[in-house]
């Protein structure tokens, strides 16, 4: 399916980097000559807490913001999204468009027949990908979760080019980057888990890419087809 | 004495040229950049030859608060503290525009509602301060999330009112709104809204002005009335309130001024049209159906206009950008081909829908709604489905949330 626009809506916690992975996937789509846009939703800033966060890709100007209620693609962070109702809507899937897909970061599965069921009438493919474990094992922290999330969510749906991921990488992490209290603090502990900051870059990236080319093999096998452009023309 | 001597052409001490604003702000290129309402908000402030910024941290503000701080510590702000309180905040601003500083300050939701006594003031004293206001939530259960009921108690405190749709408009009217707020025959303080969070924390491409230029400095010897003169108004009054209605010219004085501070808001309105390209935009207002919305709802409309296109229904778009001037002129006009009018709105009383009711002929065109509140996000599918509805087409149930 080719659409004029992809929703991707991203359920974490407070501390994952769900932000972050909107703001840094709204960037690379931004260089990659694309429109978009991309923005928060949470509450008190705490770790554990849900947080949300959306990011808008498309070929025209995009002026929809908020809280994206119908989206084509959902990503949950962490589990508790699921098992605890860590989420502003519930179920998780609630208002997923039919023809969507849903990436969940867990190494087991998670849910019920009833959601089994009714993702499937929605046509709704379903991603599981350990990406915490990925992100320990390449970038060698779990702070790196988010890397495996925005990787898989551009290994499907190719809505923004590895080049474009690189350079937005740098543009956030690599100069200094004031945000709320709460933002700057996690910006400082990711940093010391790495020796230098092109260390934090490149193992970052590198998380990334496996992420990437995971999520590109399952949905060639898988056939599953959610692209931005112009539905017109690729009729 | 007024100063004679024209900065323009000269540079600060940041190496920025004093740079006509007409020109810096229509002339000059622009730079694309891909950024958050908040850091656009340091952009805008480090072209502003701001010289005093008060902050108080309240979410969604805080950031864009947090930001200028960093600007003064690259010297791009004469002087950057925190107040003890939002009450104080707004306080310490009075006194440093009686100084004769251009002031600026950030504030969001229950801070607006706690230093509003302030506001009435800050116009009465004819202090020409900027403030930023990030809607949110003020209500318990508590909300951080846009909703723009507090900018219904800002519409007659004597402020100028503008309500930013964009990024984009906010950068351009920080700017833009010093030069309005600063004429002598306005000098008023200017409430520059936008929905917080979809303004503040959404990256968005905006285009900026040139790094290397700024405004000129304030020059506080345009202030209509007497700087702190303990023996003029508004002053005056301040000294003795309590004789204000026994002592007839105390009394007179103080009811004309109050007339004269919306007599300043009338004459605002050539200023104000000339700064941001008229008190509204429209578009396709030939139509039957209109959208009338100001803030995020006018993007949220936007959207919900590509839909109903895509089935056929034809809507035009009336985007209030100033509340404060109100423009009733501009709205009569815009509507009076309407049959129907739509007024979305992020906030529970809709308020919006009640000014324009009081101003237009035929005002049972006007369908107040859809409202979403308490910081709810208003899909564009659900304004689709308020306006199909109203005009008897069928419309698809939306599966919201739980649903």
């Amino acid at each position: 399916m080719i659409k004029k626009r992809l929703n991707i809506r991203m359920s974490g916690l407070g501390g994952q980097g769900a932000v972050t992975a909107a703001h840094v996937m709204a960037m690379a789509a931004n260089k990659d000559g694309k429109f978009s846009i991309s923005n928060p939703f949470f509450g008190a800033e705490k770790r554990m807490a849900p947080a949300e966060s959306y990011c808008r890709i498309g070929i025209e100007r995009i002026y929809d913001r908020g809280e994206l209620v119908f989206p084509d693609v959902i990503e949950v962070f962490h589990p508790q999204v699921i098992t605890m109702g860590k989420s502003y809507t519930m179920p998780f899937y609630s208002g997923v468009k039919e023809g969507g897909v849903v990436i969940i970061n867990s190494a087991q599965p998670l849910l019920s027949e009833e959601d089994l069921t009714r993702l499937k009438d929605l046509n709704v493919s379903l991603f599981y990908i350990a990406g915490t474990e990925l992100a320990i094992e390449v970038a060698g922290t779990e702070l790196s979760t988010n890397m495996s999330m925005i990787g898989s969510v551009a290994g499907i749906t190719k809505c923004v080019s590895m080049e474009a991921l690189d350079g937005a990488l740098q543009e956030r992490f690599g100069k200094k980057f004031v945000a709320s209290g709460g933002t700057a603090s996690l910006d400082e502990a990711i940093k010391k888990k790495f020796a230098k900051k092109e260390m934090l870059l490149a193992k970052n990236l590198a998380t990334v890419k496996r992420a990437y080319e995971i999520a590109s093999e399952w949905a060639e096998k898988n056939k599953v087809e959610l692209r931005v452009g112009n539905p017109a023309v690729a009729a | 004495m007024a100063e004679t001597k024209s900065h323009i052409g000269t540079q600060n001490k940041k190496g920025q040229t004093y740079t006509d604003p007409w020109e810096m702000m229509h002339e000059a290129p622009r730079n694309p950049s891909f950024y958050t309402g908040s850091e656009v908000i340091k952009e805008a402030l480090r072209r502003a030859s701001c010289d005093v910024m008060i902050a108080y941290p309240i979410t969604p503000q805080s950031e864009a608060a947090a930001l200028i701080g960093e600007l003064f510590a690259e010297g791009y702000i004469g002087d950057y503290f925190r107040g003890e309180s939002e009450f104080a905040v707004m306080s310490q601003c009075a006194g440093a525009a009686f100084g004769g500083a251009r002031v600026f300050t950030t504030t969001a939701g229950p801070g607006t509602m706690r230093a509003m006594e302030n506001f009435p003031m800050w116009a009465g004293a004819r202090l020409p301060i900027q403030m930023i206001v990030t809607c949110r939530g003020i209500n318990s259960p508590l909300s951080i999330q846009p909703d723009t009921i507090e900018i219904s108690y800002l519409l007659n405190t004597g402020m100028l009112v503008w309500h930013a749709e964009t990024a984009q408009d906010f950068f351009d009217w920080i700017l833009k709104g010093f030069m309005v707020s600063e004429e002598p025959e306005v000098h008023l303080p200017l409430a520059l809204c936008c929905d917080g969070f979809f303004v503040t924390h959404t990256k968005d491409v905006v285009n900026l002005t040139p790094a290397d230029m700024c405004l000129p400095p304030y020059d506080p010897y345009r202030s209509p009335v007497p700087c702190m003169d303990m023996e003029c108004p508004p002053v005056r009054m301040m000294r003795d309130p309590f004789i204000m209605k026994s002592n007839y010219i105390s009394y007179a004085t103080h009811a004309s001024w109050q007339q004269e501070i919306w007599a300043a808001i009338e004459r605002s309105r050539k200023h104000t049209i000339k700064w941001i390209n008229g008190l509204v935009d429209t578009e396709n207002t030939d139509a039957e159906v209109v959208i009338v919305a100001s803030g995020t709802a006018v993007s949220q409309g936007r959207e919900a206009i590509r839909l109903l296109e895509d089935e056929g229904v034809r809507c035009g778009l009336v985007k209030v950008k100033s509340l404060r001037p109100w423009p009733g002129e501009e709205i009569r006009e815009a509507t009076k081909n309407a049959k129907h009018i739509f007024v979305p709105e992020f906030n529970v009383t809709g308020w919006l829908a009640k000014e324009i009711k009081a101003t237009i002929p035929n005002s049972d065109r006007v369908h107040a709604g859809p409202h979403v509140c308490g910081g709810m996000t208003m899909p564009p599918e659900i304004i689709v489905s308020e306006i199909k509805t109203a005009l008897g087409l069928r419309s698809e149930s939306l599966a919201g949330r739980g649903s």
